[in-house]
């Protein structure tokens, strides 16, 4: 084998084991983030609270009487379950499992509800009264003289987990890269395994290859956990192009190593460049639109926010992966600015570090 | 591989400085292929960078180096090949285990699993090569350590304080490995703080201060031109202190009651005759000087924090 291609092999491994023995890393880079995704995903969850759950109690008319159509839509908006018990259902509206019970009172619907919740509560009249209001017309024979009818348009804003998927898997990657850059170059640094490895006829372009090759992969990883748990755990839906997620996360997480090696050039330990590039890249995460949504940022911080790479990556991110008939067009211009500003970034650690070990 | 007798290493003048720090100023060596080679001076010497000049990790700001007839800035892979380099904290890949960590520096010179496994027999460590090497004792990471510096079969060796921390038995314990390596031709240099180890292990040994080497020489000859008095010691009770004093060619004495008679004395042989007449041999102990003597006459006692 030749040197170039033992070396590169012999580090790789070294550091995949060294990485995979490492508890806390394996923590901080994997399960850490995954569990801001699956706590926002369960906050913020949309899909299961949309519809109501309706409590009919007896028979109810107006619901018993709806034809085929108007069935199927009142059943978009309620989940209807029957209690004949009237005080069991007046117990669970009232415990919050259901949020709303109906009756009949002669030819009156009643419908219970709380006012815990103001805003469910209020749909809930709005359209239950629709529905009282329409079964009246029916009764009529008359043919409405109003109709309404509604369209949905594409709009931008997004469910939200596709906005949180993209963001947090940034983050995560921007944090295991950075650290993982860092704390190799100061520890190696430290422990003199630099010299060493120096004082070896290893290729220098082998042993940073395999350092790149193995952070690229553990963000490949982390690609994978986290679209598969965001997909199966909380309904993500992937869409189009969503496979330029790949060389744009490749793209972060160069340009995430470039400022872990500044971390490392600046710092005097391990530990200190550790510290140092968390200082950077949390802040970073806050800037770039990980965990919440920046629209509603000033103008400044929205300017700042653009000089982040991460705040590019996720913008790229969200469009491939998310945001439906975004494709190269939308990527190539992230990944650009990603890939410039991690070059300056790599090029000033080359020349700190130069110095401060010359 | 260099003939016996070749000169391995050649530094004329070299020196370096940090700032206004003179970490070497103007240090000429030069070690014989095959020798047993030791530096020694306390920290801050300037013994670590000069090697670091001679090993090609930094480069001088004055003088010139050869080593093994090369120029080792410019990290030439031939000459890697060559050396192998030990330095004082274990530098080692993380999380790996004792033969793991072999592979990998094997695989730093393009080496495959065998001679990594060889080694690791020939350390003592194979009943260890499945132990991380954070869980080794200070003993078994030097020695893997060394083997990690050998795994390669170079001709020249730097050992830079490998028994430091080590308590005696793991000290003789390498010592026996570094001496094989030696015996199998190889050129040893060996930075250490320990003059016994010096004395016992280097043919020839430099001992540096303020950056300058203050003398070279086989450790035999450099006792004997420290022309320092023989201490004899007596068990008490033997020979009256004012009688001892009055003895030819003893220059002191003294007497604890606790541990009894010191003498000191330039003609050994001529005192202990005259104790030999006065039945005083009984329990008694002869001191000649050694390296440490040499070493501190040389760095002064001061402490030095």
């Amino acid at each position: 084998m030749s040197t170039w291609g033992s070396s590169f092999r012999g580090v790789g491994v070294a550091l995949v084991k060294g990485f995979w023995r490492d508890r806390s890393a394996v923590f901080f880079s994997v399960v850490f983030p995954l569990m801001f995704l699956v706590l926002f995903g369960t906050l913020f969850d949309s899909t299961t609270s949309s519809r109501m759950t309706l409590l009919q109690v007896g028979d109810v008319a107006v619901l018993d009487d709806l034809d085929e159509g108007a069935r199927g839509a009142f059943e978009q908006s309620f989940n209807v379950t029957r209690e004949d018990d009237r005080a069991a259902a007046l117990d669970e509206v009232r415990e919050g499992d259901a949020d709303v019970a109906v009756e009949m009172d002669g030819s009156t619907m009643v419908a219970h509800y709380t006012e815990t919740d103001q805003v469910r509560a209020a749909m809930v009249q709005g359209t239950l009264s629709a529905f009282v209001n329409s079964a009246n017309l029916a009764a009529t024979g008359e043919p409405p003289r109003f109709s309404f009818r509604a369209e949905s348009v594409e709009d931008d804003s997004l469910e939200v987990i596709q906005y949180f998927t993209p963001g947090l898997l940034g983050w995560a990657v921007a944090m295991s890269a950075a650290i993982g850059a860092a704390a190799t170059l100061q520890g190696w640094r430290q422990t003199r395994l630099l010299h060493r490895i120096q004082l070896a006829p290893a290729p220098a372009s082998a042993v940073v290859s395999a350092r790149v090759v193995v952070t690229v992969l553990t963000a490949l990883v982390q690609l994978t956990i986290f679209l598969a748990v965001a997909m199966l755990g909380f309904g993500l839906r992937l869409e189009g192009s969503w496979y330029l997620a790949v060389p744009l996360l490749v793209a972060g997480t160069l340009s995430f190593m470039a400022i872990g090696l500044l971390a490392g050039a600046v710092s005097k330990t391990a530990e200190g460049a550790v510290n140092t590039a968390n200082f950077v890249v949390l802040p970073m995460a806050f800037l770039s639109g990980s965990f919440f949504v920046l629209d509603g940022a000033p103008q400044w911080l929205q300017t700042v926010s653009w000089v982040m790479p991460l705040r590019h990556l996720n913008e790229g991110m969200l469009d491939v992966l998310a945001r439906r008939g975004q494709g190269l067009t939308a990527m190539l211009p992230q990944a650009g600015y990603v890939l410039g500003f991690g070059a300056v970034v790599g090029a000033l650690a080359v020349v700190l570090f130069r110095r401060a070990n010359g | 591989m260099m003939a016996a007798g070749d000169v391995a290493i050649r530094t004329v003048e070299l020196r370096k400085s940090y700032g206004r720090t003179v970490a070497v100023d103007g240090v000429s060596l030069e070690v014989r292929t095959g020798e047993f080679y030791g530096i020694l001076g306390p920290n801050g010497a300037g013994k670590t960078t000069t090697l670091e000049i001679v090993e090609g990790l930094r480069r001088p700001d004055g003088g010139t180096v050869e080593l093994l007839g090369s120029a080792p800035w410019g990290r030439e892979p031939a000459l890697m090949r060559r050396i192998g380099v030990q330095f004082q904290a274990a530098a080692f890949f993380d999380r790996l285990t004792a033969r793991e960590q072999l592979r990998t520096f094997a695989a730093l010179y393009g080496l495959g699993h065998g001679p990594a496994d060889r080694w690791l027999e020939r350390v003592g460590l194979d009943g260890k090569a499945r132990t991380l090497t954070q869980d080794l004792s200070g003993g078994q990471a030097q020695r893997l350590a060394i083997a990690c510096a050998l795994v390669h079969e170079p001709e020249l060796v730097f050992l830079d304080e490998p028994t430091a921390a080590l308590d005696p038995q793991a000290r003789r314990n390498l010592w026996d490995l570094l001496r094989s390596l030696n015996d199998e031709g190889r050129t040893v240099v060996l930075t250490t703080h320990h003059m016994d180890e010096a004395e016992s292990l280097c043919d020839r040994v430099a001992i540096m201060d303020h950056g300058r080497v203050l003398v070279d020489d086989r450790p035999a000859n450099l006792v004997r031109d420290l022309d320092a008095p023989v201490r004899v010691h007596l068990a008490p009770g033997r020979v009256d202190v004012v009688a001892a004093r009055a003895l030819p060619g003893v220059e002191t004495a003294a007497d604890d009651p606790e541990s009894g008679l010191t003498l000191t004395t330039r003609t050994p042989s001529a005192v202990l005759t005259r104790l030999a007449e006065l039945d005083a041999l009984e329990g008694l102990q002869v001191r000649g000087a050694n390296l440490e003597d040499v070493f501190l006459q040389l760095t002064g006692r001061e402490y030095r924090a």
